[in-house]
């Protein structure tokens, strides 16, 4: 088999699901007890909690646990409105994004908000100018992925966070989902920042959401103190645990796992960049993890289910957004429609071995031959 | 160029005797908050000196804002005593900020410097201002003040001041017996006489089962937090289940907290004079419940002739509650668990308890021989800062 999916999930690493069925028989206990049992589940989910605030350089209380990046970016992006009603009601996101924010967005429209897209530059980097432009207005909130999920276009934080320190009325929201283990993140500058473990070899079902001291949410889940305020529900201290290991474990070789998947990257952009059927979609200044390509004369879906007979394994776009046909992040781009309703995306970790690079490469070139001739048949 | 952080003592150099004894107890408590960091310390009996690598500075600021004894701080430029050197490194660092008054401090203790204090001010003053523009002295109120200490061998340039913990180190006064509830004034009373100096023990009352381990607990988390301030504290834990059971059957119920309070002193101050604390410590702010009115209090005390040190004595309880949290003890403190002064609360407890009355309700149960049987049984943990981790194979 050959995974080549990463950026929709991540295999979970053994030392980590170990935790998970260790602390699901050990720990018993709900955190919320008053008893042995429950102090013992608390006390290990506080250390478990410590963890990844010292881990992300933030306060322990600042670090809220959600089931999902999705339910963490709703938490911040409806939290945050319902909590700030006296704030402008508008919100800046750009074109870009997962559909949870862009959904979550829609939801609020629907309350009544105002949404407005932030222009982007050629190689879909946040154009510093109209946010500029737009944060004179004071919106409530402007909310982006760090790193993008389709294409992998990276944005440039650290001009973002400087710009909006002076727009003291404006909360930033970052989606670091596909940034989180992969690329240097400072938080420092951002008020709320969502993360998921699956994505960095974790367990599905547990994720965060990163909300700085100062600012105030309302909570999607009501039912009083659990681990925060802000998230009720009896916490699973073993999925907690395993966040914190996969986190503590994917940052200690960020770095390392970074230049080798620079490497795989260079090897798939020197064998495809002539290749006369296909199109590189990402920029040269994207994220390595991720390659986003077209093939314009073959339709994604038959591309995929044709590797699939090779147990190879890809996404067209993003695996949350495969009921649409054309990519919206290409079409923000300003890609024709050829290009963004053909697109297929190839994800890369670590764990992907050069060797199966160059049999995906062969694979790719077969099935676009055979397909492209039978095409012409028709 | 290096920098290092500069030391001034504050009201230790009052005490002119002790001087070498305070200086020495300070510069170990330094060193033992600094433990895990390469770093080295020199010190004479004015200041003391700290190198540090760069990347831990601020983790190392956030150590010495755990010492007593430190009234000012700063992170100094050190370089050799030498004119063109410190010209230099004083518009240097002018140049890093942003102001438009100032004024330059020289301090000289190099008395072989041919420039006297006053002379070097006026020439750096000169200094800066030919070669920055737009800026002024302001001898009164700069915006920013450039200190300049010129010692003998090298010299110390700062433009920062920071504010340390004041009072005295620790250990530098004998030890006290801190009487440790859970709740949230006695771990603020510990904090302020270690201020003073005070090495402390503790002592913790619990009646299982009616209270619980999970009070115990939380116990030994607010001596770990209070831990920080010192190296280790030795916490006795008093199984004190049967005296209270005794006094809750032998007791007249309005008279219950009072007589449990005399037991609790008579208690303390033999573990006091076990352990050599010379006195004891308690969070009893004056008025705040029955048993801490004057009267109570007097009753109270009487039992024991050692000076008992009530720190939070005069203060309301949000300025109680401003400290807790300050030393980050408060969130601990309001936990909701039973400890040995919340259960067998009586509906009325006297609030002017009259002592005749104390010794005749004392002689209703042989109270000295309960008292001798729980000190057999008093148990020590020895609570020092570090949580070790039991869970860190499964993080």
């Amino acid at each position: 088999m050959i995974y080549l999916d990463y950026s929709a999930t991540t295999p979970v690493r053994e030392e980590v699901l170990e935790s998970f069925i260790r602390v699901s028989k050990e720990f018993l206990g709900n955190p919320n007890s008053l008893h042995r049992l429950g102090v013992e589940s608390r006390n290990l989910m506080e250390q478990a909690t410590k963890q990844v605030a010292d881990l992300l350089n933030v306060k322990a209380n600042e670090v809220i646990f959600t089931s999902s990046a999705s339910e963490s970016n709703n938490l911040a992006l409806v939290g945050l409105a319902e909590a700030y009603p006296k704030r402008n009601h508008l919100i800046v996101t750009t074109e870009l994004e997962h559909s949870s924010t862009l959904e979550a967005i829609s939801y609020l429209e629907r309350k009544g908000y105002q949404v407005e897209y932030l222009a982007l530059r050629e190689d879909g980097t946040i154009d510093l100018v109209d946010l500029e432009e737009k944060l004179k207005k004071n919106p409530l909130l402007v909310s982006f992925s760090e790193v993008n999920s389709e294409v992998g276009i990276v944005q440039p934080i650290k001009e973002i966070v400087a710009l909006m320190k002076h727009y003291p009325l404006t909360f930033l929201h970052v989606d670091g989902t596909q940034a989180i283990g992969k690329i240097e993140t400072d938080l420092s500058g951002m008020d709320l920042y969502t993360f998921s473990a699956h994505k960095i070899y974790g367990l599905k079902g547990i994720a965060c959401l990163i909300k700085k001291e100062k600012v105030e949410l309302e909570p999607l889940i009501h039912g009083g103190k659990s681990q925060t305020i802000y998230r009720s529900g009896t916490p699973s201290v073993a999925l907690i645990v395993s966040l914190a290991k996969a986190l503590r474990l994917i940052l200690a070789e960020e770095k390392k796992h970074y230049e080798y998947v620079k490497e795989l990257n260079e090897i798939l952009r020197d064998h495809l960049k002539n290749h006369p059927y296909v199109m590189i979609n990402s920029p040269k200044n994207a994220s390595p993890y991720i390659l986003n390509i077209s093939i314009p004369k073959i339709k994604p879906e038959t591309m995929i289910h044709a590797l699939e007979e090779d147990e190879i394994y890809l996404s067209t776009k993003t695996a949350c957004a495969k009921h649409t046909d054309v990519s919206l992040a290409l079409k923000a781009m300003g890609k024709d429609q050829n290009i963004a309703s053909s697109s297929l995306r190839i994800s890369l970790s670590h764990l992907t071995k050069k060797e199966d690079m160059e049999l995906f490469l062969k694979k790719l070139n077969d099935h676009i031959d055979a397909l492209i001739f039978e095409r012409r048949e028709d | 160029m290096e920098r290092v952080i500069l030391i001034k003592y504050g009201e230790l150099t009052t005490k002119k005797g002790n001087r070498n004894f305070f200086v020495k107890t300070l510069s170990e408590n330094v060193a033992h908050q600094l433990r895990t960091y390469p770093v080295t310390i020199t010190k004479d009996l004015s200041r003391m000196y700290i190198t540090f690598q760069e990347e831990h500075l601020d983790a190392i600021l956030e150590a010495i804002n755990r010492v007593f004894g430190i009234h000012m701080y700063h992170v100094a430029y050190k370089m050799k005593t030498d004119m063109k050197m410190i010209e230099e490194t004083i518009l240097q660092l002018a140049k890093e900020q942003k102001f438009s008054t100032f004024k330059v401090e020289v301090k000289r203790s190099d008395k072989s410097f041919p420039l006297s204090s006053l002379e070097f001010s006026a020439h750096l003053g000169g200094h800066l201002l030919k070669n920055i523009p737009q800026i002024k002295v302001d001898v009164h109120r700069p915006e920013v003040l450039f200190q300049v200490e010129v010692r003998e061998g090298y010299s110390y340039l700062y433009s920062n001041a920071y504010e340390g913990l004041g009072g005295y180190p620790v250990g530098t006064q004998p030890k006290g017996m801190l009487m440790l509830s859970g709740g949230i004034d006695s771990p603020v009373s510990g904090y302020l006489a270690m201020k003073r100096g005070i090495k402390l023990e503790a002592v913790y009352f619990e009646a299982l089962p009616h209270t619980s381990l999970e009070a115990r607990e939380k116990v030994i988390t607010l001596t770990r937090k209070l831990s920080k301030y010192t190296k280790q504290i030795n916490l006795h834990i008093v199984p004190f289940t049967k005296l209270q059971e005794a006094i809750y059957q032998n007791i007249p119920s309005e008279y219950n907290i009072t007589i449990m309070r005399r037991m609790m002193y008579r208690i303390t101050e033999q573990l006091a004079k076990r352990y050599k604390a010379l006195a004891i410590i308690n969070g009893e702010s004056i008025g705040q419940v029955a048993s801490q009115t004057l009267h109570s209090m007097s009753v109270i005390n009487s039992v024991t002739s050692m000076p008992v040190i009530r720190p939070v004595a005069c203060l309301d309880k949000l300025e109680i509650i401003d400290l807790a949290k300050k030393i980050d003890t408060y969130e601990t403190s309001i936990l909701p668990f039973e400890d040995c002064c919340t259960i067998f609360v009586p509906k009325h407890p006297v609030i002017n308890p009259n002592l005749e009355d104390c010794f005749k309700f004392e002689k209703n149960f042989d109270y000295e021989t309960l008292i001798k049987e729980t000190l057999a049984q008093v148990f020590t943990i020895k609570v020092v800062e570090e949580e070790q981790s039991t869970y860190q194979d499964l993080l």
